[in-house]
């Protein structure tokens, strides 16, 4: 061994010499600094370390370089209008450099100073005419006696039709049920730290809760549940924890407008949209993930997961139980989760029939651990304002990442109290699912109906609080641009608040989503009356 | 000899350079890229062993399923999620699971594990008690039970917390931070915590990869708010017992200069003041300074004051809010959280807070409570709970006297033991030095005696180590879970712990 690499090392040195002899050789030495290397001892060895290692400094100081670009990409990206903060952001190297030249007689600070580049874009990101809509909305609420001339709110998926119900229960029950019914030593019951991913009889009383819903016989075992405080943190912890950086999820379209928000912000994790499309009532297709699938795989991008909504919102369709096994099949072809989002679960107004993922995984043994549902009860109870978001996952891995995640968004004490006995209160909870299935389904007839007579067609929904129309036929271009005119001419002179398609990043042009349950009866004459208006000057 | 260095062939050619250079440099690339192939479907199969024996039995049943190739194995989960659903491995964590197995209760359970790991106070329960059974009533159904205040509970709130509450929680704070400092409920943000209040801070600060530095011994919690999803690293500024562990300038431009060396970036420093664990106070000077050097090197200031009405001690609290407002400083690198979880002793009701002057955080932050706000009936709890002025005095006087009380006796009776703590004049806990009880001097030794505490004394108290103490037998004992009648059980337990080693 060591004969040989005493060769290896030694060899060169005969035939090197000759080659100096060759002529031409001393000029070569000053030009050609390796070359002396080289010629000397150890040739081989030092010979190629050295480029290695120019070559790996170089590699290293590319990537940093990348880096940094990168980075100022990044805080420009929303090309709206350099605003100063971006500026800092993008000097900054250079301001501190010189700073730490100049340290110890530290002379005018340096300007502001610079926020993460990750939430630069959050800062400034014009908010979606969705957001825009909703501020509107804010600013001057319609009311039928204070304020008729308000803006009607059509934009936000909150249920009130059921409110009153809630409202006597909460009146009757809400101060017992946070104390428990007076006895003492229930306060340290509230007041001390509790488990952040939900207390034991919460989660049981949500199961219980769960199954009632669903109306079949689909069980909900407690301990696979973990509770956040509402749904947004239940997407964006599935998110984090079935994704890295730079992976992708593919979520058909459209899809909800805050999906960006939940997935993506903080996550690094992108979105890979599958377009549906009217011609097949936006259901969706195999076909297009599988596509969706392979482009986002030739880009490099590894997808890890795909993000149903079921219900659909906005369209308001259900996944069929063919479906559903299909998906199945594709994420296990593919090895890929699904996240079943179905807080809309309850809220199913037609006859036909819901198909939970819980009730498919309960069969297929197998693939329980690729499936992960969110559901939320507060905005199906029409309690918004509680936060209350279930992850319901076999998956013990994501389970015990999603129950140590909870502690940055867990529920507080006092409203577990509650809603742990409002949901216990079974009778209760089946008088307001009749009830609020029946009133749905009354404002939905009534909704359609008006926007029918107008010639506003919509697909059929059976789920959620959606009506989505095609108006397609009024806006004045087929473009992006032209859905938004209409909106804009819908808010400002309509004085009504609808999310355009595209910020449910619909493939067509000219789809609107109505949300009805925020209205009363008597509100649905005015929204089609304020339509027309409108309308007209285009007819 | 050629076929041996074929390189040597080139180098004697022409283009010698380039070929020679070229090369070795693509035989070098083309190992990188061999190893970093290598390197990555190593990390995974790190999902604990059930997850590995689930792989196996999966393949055998898909294989026999209906011939799908595709599938092999489980889907892959993130490497957040691989990492953070093991065991707990921090002796702190350990420690909080081992008390929830098994906690101790004079009449129930009296050999269980008694809780001095958990900064919770539990001193004046009976005062929230008496509020709540006289007030619940009217402040969630509203005063004359008009339903509007129902559906003010039941419909959206803004995400960042009420105005209302914004408010009280303004002059809540004002009451207890004291001095003339007076608070903007719009430059409030509240969230679900003040845990996501680090956390949202931490986000809006620094990128991934980026540094705070943290004077240390600091709370072992701040690794999973500041780390774990935001991919920020926290730089370690040690302090030492002969100071008190009180933070030095010098120490901290040392560890600054020193992450900058190695590349990374700092963006801010992360206090905690009054500081847990050891309980004690930044002095005015010292904020001072501190404010010097973050305009200096253009870095931010997070202050942790979750404690700052909990105060024993003689000494004054200094809210840096206090020193901004009283000096010129920059005042839009300084965020301030607080919280109800200690002062308020209501960690059930997950209200944290944060305070900022710098519009851009203050806008982020407030989209960023779309993942952790409060629930709307503790929002109404609070506000009526907050705007009791006369309740609020009482509250806070009580309380001080009663953690003042606790801890004399429970520093007292460490003394008993020969157990001195270090001067601290606030928080719900001591920082106590136990040096010369450990078996060895360094994190072994210090574990050991954690281990035996925990184990055989059952008594579950935090570790220097866990606190990134540099300086090990210190350990931090918080005593406002506890009855005054349990303090002489305590010290027995840890007499018999301790004597038993002698022995």
């Amino acid at each position: 061994m060591t004969q040989t690499r005493y060769y290896l090392t030694r060899s060169p040195e005969p035939e090197k010499e000759k080659s100096r002899g060759g002529g031409g050789g001393t000029a070569m030495r000053v030009i050609v600094p390796l070359q002396g290397v080289v010629q000397g001892r150890g040739g081989l060895v030092l010979g190629s370390l050295i480029p290695c290692a120019l070559f790996y400094f170089l590699q290293f100081y590319l990537k940093r370089n990348r880096d940094d670009t990168n980075d100022q990409n990044e805080s420009n990206s929303p090309p709206q209008n350099p605003t100063p903060s971006s500026d800092q952001l993008t000097e900054l190297p250079t301001l501190t450099r010189s700073l730490s030249r100049a340290f110890l007689s530290p002379r005018n600070p340096s300007g502001p100073v610079p926020i993460a580049a990750r939430v630069s874009g959050i800062v400034k990101g014009a908010d979606s005419p969705y957001y825009i809509g909703l501020r509107r909305v804010k600013e001057d609420p319609y009311d039928e006696l204070d304020n008729p001339n308000g803006v009607i709110q059509l934009g936000l998926a909150e249920n009130k039709l059921s409110l009153d119900l809630v409202k006597d229960w909460l009146a009757e029950n809400a101060s017992k049920a946070i104390l428990g019914n007076g006895k003492e030593l229930s306060i340290s019951g509230i007041a001390t730290y509790q488990p952040f991913d939900g207390s034991m009889e919460f989660k049981v009383a949500v199961a219980g809760f769960m199954s009632q819903v669903m109306e079949k016989d689909v069980s909900f075992n407690p301990s696979q549940i973990v509770l956040t405080a509402g749904a947004n943190p239940a997407i964006e912890i599935l998110s984090f924890c079935l994704a890295d950086t730079g992976n992708a999820f593919l979520v058909p379209t459209p899809c909800y407008p805050g999906l960006d928000r939940d997935v993506k912000w903080r996550t690094g994790v992108e979105i890979i949209h599958v377009p549906c499309r009217s011609a097949d009532n936006f259901n969706l297709s195999i076909a297009a993930l599988d596509r969706s699938f392979n482009q986002a795989k030739t880009r490099g991008l590894k997808v890890r997961g795909i993000i149903i909504s079921n219900p659909s919102n906005p369209v308001g369709s259900l996944l069929s139980r063919e479906t559903l096994y299909s998906l199945l099949d594709f994420a296990r072809e593919k090895n890929i989760h699904i996240v079943s989002n179905e807080i809309l679960a309850g809220s199913t107004h037609e006859n036909e029939e819901f198909i939970s993922m819980a009730e498919i995984i309960e069969q297929e043994d197998i693939d329980r651990k690729r499936v992960h549902i969110v559901y939320g009860l507060s905005k199906y109870l029409s309690l918004p304002g509680f936060r209350v978001g279930v992850i319901y996952s076999f998956n013990d891995d994501v389970m015990a990442a999603a129950k140590k995640l909870t502690r940055f968004s867990a529920i507080s004490a006092p409203s577990q109290r509650l809603l742990i006995a409002m949901l216990s209160d079974t009778r209760f909870i089946q008088t307001f699912i009749t009830t609020n299935r029946e009133r749905l389904q009354r404002m939905y007839v009534q909704l359609v109906a008006g926007l029918e007579k107008m010639g506003i067609k919509s697909i059929k929904s059976s789920g959620g609080f959606y009506c989505w129309a095609d108006m397609s036929g009024l806006i004045s271009s087929y473009s992006e641009k032209g859905e938004f005119e209409l909106w804009d001419r819908l808010l400002n002179i309509g004085k009504l608040n609808v999310t355009p398609g595209s910020c449910c990043h619909c493939i067509e042009r000219g789809w609107f989503r109505f949300c009805f349950a925020t209205l009363t009866e008597k509100d649905i004459p005015v929204v089609m009356e304020r339509i027309q208006k409108v309308l007209k000057p285009v007819n | 000899m050629r076929l041996v260095v074929p390189l040597q062939g080139v180098v004697q050619g022409r283009g010698g350079l380039i070929f020679g250079s070229l090369i070795p440099c693509a035989l070098f690339y083309f190992l990188q890229l061999y190893l970093k192939r290598h390197r990555s479907p190593r990390n995974p199969p790190s999902p604990s062993a059930s997850l590995q024996n689930l792989a196996e039995m999966n393949r055998t049943s898909s294989r026999s399923n209906l011939l799908s190739r595709g599938s092999i194995g489980p889907a892959r989960i993130s490497s957040l999620a691989t990492s953070i659903s093991k065991p707990n491995d921090s002796p702190y964590y350990i420690g909080l699971d081992k008390v929830s197995e098994d906690p101790y209760d004079r009449f129930g359970n009296p050999d269980g594990v008694i809780q001095l790991g958990l900064s919770e106070n539990r001193l004046c329960f009976d005062l929230i008690e008496k509020w709540m059974l006289e007030n619940l009533t009217d402040s969630i159904r509203g005063r004359d039970g008009d339903d509007l205040s129902i559906s003010g509970i039941a419909s959206y709130q803004p995400l960042d917390g009420t105005m209302e509450l914004k408010m009280a929680m303004a002059g809540f704070m004002s009451h207890v931070i004291g001095g003339a400092v007076s608070f903007e409920p719009s430059q409030m943000v509240l969230t679900a915590g003040a845990t996501p209040a680090i956390e949202t801070l931490c986000f809006c600060l620094a990128d991934h990869g980026n540094a705070f530095l943290v004077p240390t011994p600091y709370y072992p919690g701040f690794d999973r708010d500041m780390k774990w999803r935001t991919g920020v690293e926290l730089i370690p500024v040690h302090c030492r017992s002969t100071d008190n562990f009180t933070l030095s300038i010098s120490v901290l431009d040392q560890a600054f200069n020193q992450t900058r060396k190695r590349g990374t970036k700092i963006r801010g420093i992360l206090l905690s003041n009054p500081a847990n664990p050891v309980g004690n106070l930044l002095s005015r000077e010292i904020l001072c300074d501190l404010l010097d050097f973050a305009r200096e090197k253009n870095i931010h200031i997070i202050s942790d004051e979750i404690f700052a009405g909990s105060i024993y001690g003689n000494e004054e609290f200094v809210s840096i809010a206090d020193v901004l407002d009283s000096e010129d400083f920059d005042k839009s690198r300084v965020h301030i959280v607080y919280g109800l979880s200690k002062d308020l002793s209501l960690p059930g009701f997950l209200v944290g807070v944060i305070y900022s002057l710098n519009d851009n955080v203050l806008v982020a932050a407030r989209k960023l409570t779309r993942f952790s706000s409060i629930s709307a009936p503790t929002q109404k709890l609070l506000v009526s709970m907050l705007s009791d002025a006369r309740f609020i005095k009482e509250y806070m006087e009580t309380n001080k006297k009663r953690i003042r009380n606790m801890r004399d006796l429970f520093v007292s009776g460490l003394e008993g033991l020969g157990i001195r703590c270090a001067d601290s004049s606030a928080g719900l806990y001591c920082w106590a030095n136990m040096s010369k009880l450990i078996p060895s001097y360094g994190e072994k030794g210090e574990l050991e005696l954690w281990d035996k505490l925990l184990n055989v004394a059952k008594i579950n108290v935090t570790p220097g180590s866990a606190c990134h103490c540099i300086e090990p037998g210190w350990f931090r004992c918080c005593f406002t879970t506890l009855d005054e009648e349990d303090i002489p059980l305590v010290m027995e337990r840890i007499r018999k712990a301790t004597d038993s080693r002698a022995s």
